[in-house]
């Protein structure tokens, strides 16, 4: 029997190249299907400005003291932002668990929590380069100031978090493709509309704008959007309150479930 | 050392079914050890708890000494599967999955790259490395997944069925490939319900029938157990010590009967003549029932159904000595 010395077991090393490894393959996933990845989100921006921007939002004139174009470009970025980083997490986990490859990471030797950080490191990527892409054709359209940069950094980077354990979550849930696309159809899409996006919460009527509040994504537009103009219809300690919050339950969620083996070990 | 040790292993799946009901098995280092049994025996499962894939009723795990309850990574990493079912994603190319994989036990990628060339070609795989996983044929993706599992180069490699819906030539070929990679250490575990597949491979053998194991022994031995019949005699009147019988094993097992083991081949005239001339008169005889008989039959007939290759064949020796070429 001739087996070589094995070095002894590194989790350190092991882990490390494993946590590359997933981002690797998720970045190559994104890559290899660019036209459904990258390219709608840009041609729905481009769609967003022409009408929103260039023929509505002429008339409209301002919002909260802005040029209308420059107030809907962060909420537009961060609409795609929180699309695209739910979208990819819960279409890459549900197709490896319906395609079995999630097979492929439970055997191996990399711990749950780790998995879960690296699909969720994939969604933020997705997030952050349909963000630059958006961003890049806003540019075409209109002229971003940037008050905070690191706001604008750590805000898009939180809220791409929180979708992309939501989109995990999700996934882990999902038994069919139908169940993938009814979070994002029925809930996300509606409250990320209602969030804040194409208008100033102070314009709406007492009620409307106080139901507003419970929305969290109007934190998480606002945050962001205050990067850029300085200004924000809701306090910045709380928006980063809310998106610290939800990331670390959806974080602990997502891995509780998948160190049980919901919907993927019997 | 052990590669494998399961202690009172169960499983009872949510529907019901109870998968597995208390498996103890041992398998040593550096063995090549067949788990054989009939469609729905319970292999997949037990598989299945080894590997993670599957949560465990009740049982204790141990990989090469690592408790998979208190040491998961490390019994992780000493395992290579080869599922019984397809499980990469047919949108990769062929390079990119076992790269990845072998990253996932985290080989550095330039090591794993070296490795998938070396694992590519001993498979006959890397004319294919830049297709994507979907275009190859079913021989290609069973050997692909046999690539994947040796890229972290583990110290127990378990295939589940490997040469299912394989056809001969192929199946031949994975058998010297698999001898090589056991000849330089690697522990094997094979699942198969071709008795001819792990009479051919493997030298220890557990026989699993609806959850239980039923057998677990040389494979040699299981084969021989498979030739000789067991016959019980009774005699009239009752005698002191066991009649001597040249060239059988007999056993007494109360003053008035014994068994006689006998070859398959062999006829009994000879013991009747025997028998007689030494004053014993026969009353009855009959055929011990032979349990490893009744699942072998059932084992015959499964896969008769599925490939007509399993019958178990006479004259080999099984093993390592008998590595001879298959003969059928
Ligand atoms: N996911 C599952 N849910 C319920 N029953 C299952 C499941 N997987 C296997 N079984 C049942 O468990 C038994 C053992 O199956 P399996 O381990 O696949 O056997 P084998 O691999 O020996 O063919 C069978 O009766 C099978 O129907
Ligand atoms: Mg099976």
């Amino acid at each position: 029997m001739t087996t070589a010395p094995r070095p002894p077991l590194d989790l350190g090393a092991t882990r490390r190249v494993g946590f590359r490894t997933i981002l690797i393959r998720e970045f190559g996933r994104i890559m290899r299907i660019w036209g459904q990845t990258v390219l709608p989100p840009a041609v729905t921006a481009t769609l967003y400005f022409i009408i929103f921007g260039s023929l509505i939002g002429r008339r409209i004139g301002e919002m909260g003291g802005f040029d209308y174009m420059q107030y809907i470009a962060p909420g537009l970025i961060m609409m795609s932002v929180i699309t695209n980083s739910y979208g990819n997490v819960v279409s890459s986990f549900f197709g490896a668990k319906f395609s079995k490859h999630i097979e492929e990471l439970m055997v191996s030797p990399l711990p749950s929590w780790l998995i879960v950080i690296g699909y969720i490191c994939g969604g933020v990527l997705r997030g952050l380069i349909v963000g630059a892409v958006v961003t890049a054709v806003a540019l075409f359209f209109t002229r971003l100031s940037v008050h905070h940069v690191l706001i604008i950094l750590s805000s898009v980077i939180l809220t791409a978090t929180v979708f992309s354990l939501g989109g995990f979550i999700n996934a882990i849930y999902a038994r069919n493709f139908d169940q993938i696309s009814w979070f994002p159809t029925y809930i996300l899409a509606p409250l990320t509309y209602l969030g804040g996006v194409f208008y100033s919460v102070s314009l709406l009527p007492a009620w409307a704008e106080k139901l507003s509040y419970a929305n969290p994504i109007l934190y998480m537009v606002n945050a962001f959007r205050y990067g850029f103009l300085g200004s924000s219809d809701v306090p910045i300690g709380v928006a980063y309150a809310i998106m610290l919050a939800f990331a670390a339950v959806l974080f602990t969620v997502a891995v509780m479930l998948l160190n049980r083996g919901v919907g993927i070990r019997e | 050392m052990l590669a494998l040790s399961l202690k009172n292993l169960t499983k009872t799946y949510k529907n019901g079914v109870q998968a597995l009901k208390g498996i103890d098995l041992e398998v040593e280092e550096g063995d090549f050890f067949a788990l054989l049994g009939p469609n729905g025996a319970g292999k997949t499962t037990a598989i299945g708890i080894v590997t993670s894939l599957v949560n465990k009723s009740v049982g204790q795990v141990e990989v090469f000494g690592h408790d998979a309850d208190t040491a998961l990574e490390a019994a992780k990493s000493c395992i290579g599967l080869v599922p019984q079912e397809i499980n990469f994603n047919q949108f990769e190319s062929v390079e990119t999955i076992v790269v990845n994989q072998a990253g996932f036990y985290g080989v550095p990628r330039k090591l794993a790259r070296e490795r998938a060339e070396r694992y590519l070609k001993q498979l006959q795989l890397w004319d294919k490395r830049r297709a994507v996983a979907r275009s190859l044929s079913g021989g290609m993706k069973r050997r692909l997944m046999i690539a994947r599992a040796l890229m972290h180069e583990p110290r127990m490699l378990i295939l589940d069925e490997p040469t299912a819906g394989v056809d001969i030539e192929i199946r031949r070929s994975m058998w010297e490939f698999l001898r090589d990679i056991n000849d330089r250490g690697t522990t094997i575990i094979l699942t198969t319900h071709y008795l001819e597949e792990a009479e051919n491979l493997c030298r220890h053998v557990a026989i699993i029938d609806h959850g239980r194991i039923i057998e677990r022994d040389r494979m040699s031995n299981v084969i021989r157990k498979l030739q000789t019949e067991i016959f019980v005699f009774n005699l009239r009147s009752a005698v002191a010590t066991a009649p001597v019988l040249p060239g059988y094993a007999v056993k007494l097992t109360d003053d008035r009967t014994f068994e006689i083991e006998v070859d398959r081949e062999q006829n009994l005239n000879d013991i009747f003549a025997q028998l007689s001339a030494q004053g014993m008169e026969v009353l009855s005889m009959r055929n011990k029932v032979n349990r490893l008989e009744d699942f072998f039959m059932k084992l015959v007939e499964g896969s008769a159904a599925a490939s007509a290759t399993a019958a178990p064949t006479a004259a080999t020796e099984p093993g390592r000595s008998g590595r001879c070429p298959v003969n059928h």
